[in-house]
């Protein structure tokens, strides 16, 4: 399929796939795919980072090919690995039938291909490349990419260079555990993905929790946005207020009740220090504030 | 695009270096080159396309916008020269204004995340050498030039500076011919050398490196005496090894890390002198740790990391938050050192509210009797970690 060529093309793109974007992010996302540069996305967990690039594969019918990072990850692990058994096989059997001269053990068939590798393949379909917490990889890892995200190429000593005939979408999230470094963030589109306004994320929730009433649903959003701006160790993000509405559905509720918000905190919250703090009147209190938010003029 | 366009792009890639964004060349191409592909009436497209372009950092976003909403507000050509001199006036006028206001402004520039209190304006503690408003403090606080001799000693003593745990095996291999491990990969290289022959097998071993090392130093007026020593102590454990995070905190909790990063020690203490707004006042431990751990922890104690925390433990706000800081750090991290610089005679009790507060919480506590040289520092922390000691300390508390 081919790429988006505006920004309401982008952000139509990416809600077909169930991905609410706001205005800032489509517009990165638009020029990071027209002008073939890497995505960069920095934010708090749980804001949809990583959606994006399964969205964005979807949406351009293109492979997803993802690359979980964490620490002492290697070239043998992220980009290629030759085969050395099938080598020193191939040695012996040249050997025995006399060939030996003539065997080329850096042949491509002995290189098995990790994700970096397969991405730009180019005897391979286009693909999206998902490099996925960056910031839980070591500095050394950071160097391997260099090459990759500047000229979507990898150079093997004993093979050669292999660069993408289509150059692929490449997608790297970060969750700030440690700062990446400048020389990626310079090869790449930068974008902070924050969390959704609550407009956006009651439209979010309404496509990723479509059983929901719309009444809870509301309450829900006003619930966590305010639960935001509490003096909290860790906010919840969009994927725990998914997955609260989604709980509370489970337990039959139509709205939202105290009981009921206190018994089901640890989907919101996930540090007990948190949740001593949010249980009981202060969780009362909130729900009390979500609710006259949804409905102002209560009917008497 | 216009040429008009690609001049006011420049102008005002100039502007952001001026203050203080590093925006290079590089950027500036990929600027003009993402403006041709939007829609320019838009002025949200093209503050995003701009800012994704031009700024790598989320610190910076903040003040790119505000760079943005004034360079772009009318076609003017004399509006060049108003914005350069508001973005400047904007950068300069920190040091002049109230160190409070000052220091949130230039925190609102670096993460606007952070919320604090006000910090009401108390004479500094007891403990505080002369009564002296912050301000004038600031003012005061210069520290004495070193020599070259003096700062090839200071480099000397921090390369004997061994920390617990200091070396962690990373799961990085280097070729070692004594190595546990064999190198396929080298070994069938070095054999097609001899004709295809394996004559030697390579091996490798895993790489060791120091985990990250995060200071938090306390500056306030109980410690003010040593501020000097801890200074050349940091900054030249900052130049030694890579991946070391410091933080100075008095009332409230300052990142000097990139400061620090000055090779001159004299230049890298005067922006330090100029970004920290509390010297010598009073001490809330509880609440520098509490930022400590809400704003910074994640970013930072990756990797097992090791915590340096250095101060005598006298708190103002008689401990309020400490254990529960404390406790939070020391799990955060892969070890918590603590060193108290105020230790000075052998029969010490660790009668403070706030020492008792921490001292559960350390995995190890380390004291100097004599905090007079950089030499008694390093000794003190290159020290073998002793059980029996900190069962001690802990009995006594």
């Amino acid at each position: 399929m081919n790429l988006p060529s505006s920004v309401a093309e982008t952000a139509a793109l990416l809600a077909a796939g169930g991905y609410v974007a706001d205005p800032a992010l489509a517009t990165t996302v638009f020029l990071s795919l027209s002008m073939q540069r890497p995505l960069f996305l920095e934010g708090e967990p749980g804001t949809g980072k990583t959606e994006i690039a399964k969205v964005l594969a979807e949406g351009l019918g293109r492979r997803l090919v993802r690359l979980q990072c964490y620490d002492g990850l290697d070239l043998a692990a992220a980009a290629y690995e030759w085969d050395h058994a099938r080598q020193l096989m191939a040695i012996r059997l040249a050997e025995a039938s006399g060939e030996a001269a003539s065997i080329d053990i850096y042949a491509r068939h002995f290189l098995q291909s990790r994700p970096l590798l397969s991405a730009i393949d180019p005897d391979q379909p286009p693909a999206v490349l998902l490099i996925d917490e960056l910031d839980r990889a070591d500095e050394p890892f950071e160097a391997f990419l260099l090459e990759l995200l500047a000229d979507f190429q990898l150079t093997i000593p004993e093979y050669g260079t292999v660069k993408a005939k289509t150059a692929p979408v490449v997608v790297l999230t970060s969750n700030r555990t440690r700062e990446v470094h400048d020389a990626i963030r310079r090869r790449c589109l930068y974008q902070w993905v924050d969390y959704p306004n609550a407009a956006r994320e009651r439209e979010i929730l309404a496509r990723k929790a479509p059983g929901v009433s719309e009444r809870l649903s509301a309450e829900i959003v006003a619930f966590v946005q305010r639960l935001r701006s509490e003096d909290l160790f860790k906010l919840p993000g969009v994927a725990e207020t998914i997955d609260w509405a989604g709980a509370l559905t489970y337990l039959d509720q139509t709205e939202l009740a105290p009981g009921a918000v206190d018994e089901t905190l640890g989907v919101l919250l996930k540090y007990q220090d948190d949740i001593a703090k949010i249980r009981g009147a202060e969780a009362a209190r909130l729900v009390d504030e979500a609710k006259s938010v949804v409905s102002p003029l209560p009917v008497v | 695009m216009s040429g008009v366009l690609a001049t006011n792009i420049m102008h005002f890639a100039r502007l952001l270096r001026r203050a203080g964004l590093p925006v290079g060349p590089a950027d500036m191409l990929a600027a003009q080159q993402a403006v041709a592909l939007i829609d320019i009436g838009d002025k949200t497209q093209m503050r995003v396309a701009l800012r994704t372009t031009m700024v790598h950092r989320h610190e910076h976003a903040e003040l790119f916008d505000y760079a943005f909403s004034i360079y772009w507000r009318d076609p003017e050509a004399a509006r060049q020269a108003r914005a350069m001199a508001a973005i400047d006036g904007g950068k300069e006028q920190p040091p002049e204004k109230a160190p409070p206001g000052a220091r949130r402004l230039q925190e609102a520039f670096q993460s606007p995340k952070e919320q604090r209190k006000p910090l009401e304006d108390r004479p500094p503690e007891i403990e505080a050498v002369m009564t002296v408003s912050e301000r004038e403090r600031l003012q005061t606080m210069d520290f004495e030039a070193m020599s070259a001799s003096d700062i090839a000693n200071a480099k000397a003593e921090i390369q004997k500076l061994r920390l617990p745990l200091d070396a962690k095996r990373t799961r990085r291999l280097r070729p070692d011919r004594q190595g546990a491990r064999t190198d396929l990969r080298a070994t069938l290289r070095a054999s097609l050398r001899q004709g295809g022959e394996i004559l030697d097998i390579s091996r490798s071993r895993r790489v060791t490196k120091p985990p990250p090392l995060v200071v938090l130093c306390d500056i306030s007026g109980s410690m003010s005496r040593y501020a000097q020593i801890l200074l050349h102590f940091l900054h030249a454990v900052a130049n030694d090894r890579d991946r070391v995070s410091t933080f100075l905190f008095g009332t409230r909790l300052s990142n000097i890390t990139r400061q620090l990063r000055a090779r001159d020690p004299e230049t890298a203490f005067q922006s330090v002198a100029h970004a920290v707004p509390d010297w010598s006042g009073g001490t809330r431990i509880g609440e520098a740790l509490a930022e400590f751990n809400q704003v910074w922890s994640r970013r930072v104690l990756g990797q097992g990391a090791v915590v340096l925390l250095v101060t005598d433990g006298l708190d103002r706000d008689g401990a309020a938050g400490l254990s529960e800081n404390m406790e939070r750090l020391h799990k955060s991290c892969s070890r918590l050192v603590w060193l108290n610089p105020l230790l000075r005679w052998d029969g010490f009790a660790p009668k403070s509210q706030g020492i008792r507060a921490m001292l559960p919480h350390v995995d190890e506590f380390r004291t100097v009797h004599n905090l007079a040289s950089l030499r008694s520092l390093v000794e003190s922390l290159s020290r073998p970690a002793s059980a029996r000691d900190m069962d001690r300390w802990r009995n006594v508390a």
